[in-house]
């Protein structure tokens, strides 16, 4: 009796806490097809126009745009340099091996601003304030952790006598990696880059500092947004990436089922 | 140029070169932006404007600043105190779940993740505002109004859910490794259901909630977005004012010494924070 009382609390328990994880970002769907700009809850009406200024506004266009374009290359920079590390490091296990890996992780506990002041020191030496390389240099920093572990979980659960198989049988250094290692791994190179994208494409702290007129991300634009009015169009943005996120993730799941069914 | 001392090597040592050789490009790129960064913050909190400790002094000796620090720690302890009692029945919930339940759990979790930082502060807002729908349906039910935008409440609130992914993550990878059968031998030989829990369960998943915990706490330390912007003037973070020293004021002496000093926190937390993770909680009662 007491037993099923206690599944019962716990249920009621996990149902308030999922809704508390799940519901507030949802507000923003009904916010996003408001008449009216202003964000009372519930809105007034209903229209398109928040998403329709997405694309007519070019501040929310091209900061959309740029990005998407930032996020792609610090997926692909993050990517390629992660998983060589994360190879490095699988075959480099003594103490330099162990403080390396520390250090590629140490972008994660910094704390975002007092790195932000300094990259933006470092940027106004170097004139790279509001430029693609400032960024993408920026964001492959923060992207890096993500790679690594990703990867590196891949490999420890990798047979590495398979690389020694190919090795005996005449394979050269870079067959092995090609033919073997790389597609073995794929699973932890592809969520790398995934992580790698959205810590970029999400990026905010760092962005505010190095960004210009000229250049600016979505998150800057948004935050812009937000300290200067209300203004609905943060709502449809967010709407827009959630309904995106939603069918990538529902289509990647979908996938992963059937094929383990087989 | 080094190919000839390479030739010279034993295999395994080449081994190791060749090794350290691939993690070179990430090294590069950590020193450019991670290393020249915090040696340019430190080096300018002693120098400017001119060499020795004054920025740090002025730090210490300005109560303003004292007080943001305190009010800084006070907020990542009661938002990480938070998280650790929400995320625990949560992840133990998952930990035992089935596996589409589960999966429906982690899904909850991952949501929030969809969207980025910025846009769930930008519904926070919605909801917390004095006329959101938190105020509303408190009115609705008779209650009174209350002031939840621009206040410490509201920021605690909105760090809370933004964090608590971090805490039940980690949380749930310790306790799905322990193993139930332990509560049931425990209650076969006589243990209450509470004695069992305190002295069995929570020992062994103890390196999972200091995990979450520190990494909840240190982020809470250097949060930003969402005390600037679901806060007001009484809730400032030392993150703010570091930015207002460098930003507002071009005082980088100033900015520098303000976040030498978060660094140390976030630093000095980890340190004090990662023998605990890694330690073995005895299980108390039974047999030793």
């Amino acid at each position: 009796m007491t037993r099923t009382l206690g599944r019962i609390a716990l249920a009621l328990v996990c149902f308030l806490i999922a809704l508390w994880l799940v519901a507030p970002t949802l507000v923003i769907i009904p916010i996003s097809f408001s008449e009216t700009q202003s964000l009372a809850f519930p809105p007034t009406g209903f229209s398109w126009k928040w998403y329709a200024n997405i694309f007519d506004n070019r501040a929310w266009s091209r900061s959309l745009v740029t990005s998407v374009e930032i996020g792609l290359i610090v997926a692909a920079v993050a990517t390629v340099l992660g998983t060589m590390a994360a190879l490095g490091l699988e075959r480099l296990k003594n103490r330099l091996g162990g403080t390396i890996r520390l250090l590629l992780l140490t972008p994660v506990v910094m704390p975002g601003v007092v790195l932000a002041v300094g990259i933006y020191a470092v940027y106004l030496n170097l004139h790279l304030t509001g430029t693609w390389t400032g960024y993408v240099l920026a964001h492959t920093l923060l992207a890096l952790p993500f790679v690594v572990i990703a990867v590196s979980a891949n490999l420890s659960v990798f047979d590495a006598r398979l690389e020694v198989a190919a090795a005996s049988l005449g394979a050269s250094r870079l067959t092995v990696l090609r033919t073997v290692t790389v597609p073995l791994i794929a699973p932890g190179i592809l969520s790398g880059a995934l992580f790698a994208f959205v810590t970029s494409f999400d990026e905010v702290i760092v962005s505010l500092f190095i960004t210009s007129a000229q250049l600016k991300t979505l998150p800057v634009q948004i935050y812009a947004s937000m300290t200067r009015d209300t203004d609905p169009t943060v709502a449809a943005i967010g709407t827009l990436t959630l309904v995106v996120t939603t069918v990538l993730i529902g289509a990647g799941l979908l996938f992963s089922l059937s094929r383990g069914r087989k | 140029m080094s190919e000839p001392k390479v030739r010279e090597m034993t295999p395994e040592a080449r081994r190791k070169v060749r090794a350290f050789l691939m993690t070179v490009p990430a090294l590069a790129v950590l020193a450019l932006v991670l290393l020249a960064p915090l040696v340019i913050v430190v080096a300018r909190s002693v120098t400017e404007p001119q060499p020795g400790l004054e920025n740090y002094r002025w730090f210490f000796a300005t109560p303003v600043n004292l007080t943001v620090l305190a009010r800084t720690f006070k907020v990542a302890f009661w938002v990480t105190l938070l998280c650790v009692v929400v995320a625990y029945p949560y992840a133990f919930a998952m930990s035992v779940a089935g596996r589409k339940l589960r999966l429906l759990l982690i899904l909850c979790v991952l949501v929030p993740f969809w969207v980025s930082g910025v846009v769930r502060t930008f519904a926070w807002v919605i909801l917390l505002q004095d006329s959101g729908l938190i105020n509303k349906t408190l009115l609705a039910m008779g209650f009174e109004k209350i002031r939840l935008i621009r206040t410490q409440t509201g920021v605690t609130i909105g760090m809370v859910q933004i964090l608590l992914p971090f805490m039940i993550m980690p949380l749930y990878s310790v306790m799905r490794g322990i193993d139930l059968r332990l509560l049931l031998a425990a209650r076969s030989l006589g243990a209450r259901p509470v004695a069992s829990f305190f002295q069995i369960y929570l020992p062994l998943s103890l390196p999972g909630v200091f995990a979450g915990a520190t990494i909840v706490f240190i982020l809470a330390l250097g949060f930003y977005i969402t005390p600037l912007l679901l806060g007001g003037a009484s809730s400032t973070l030392l993150s703010t004012l570091i930015q207002q020293q460098v930003l507002s004021l071009l005082n980088w002496g100033h900015g520098g010494a303000m976040g030498v000093v978060l660094l140390a926190a976030t630093f000095g937390g980890l340190l004090i924070a990662a023998p605990l993770m890694r330690r073995r909680y005895p299980v108390t009662g039974g047999e030793r």
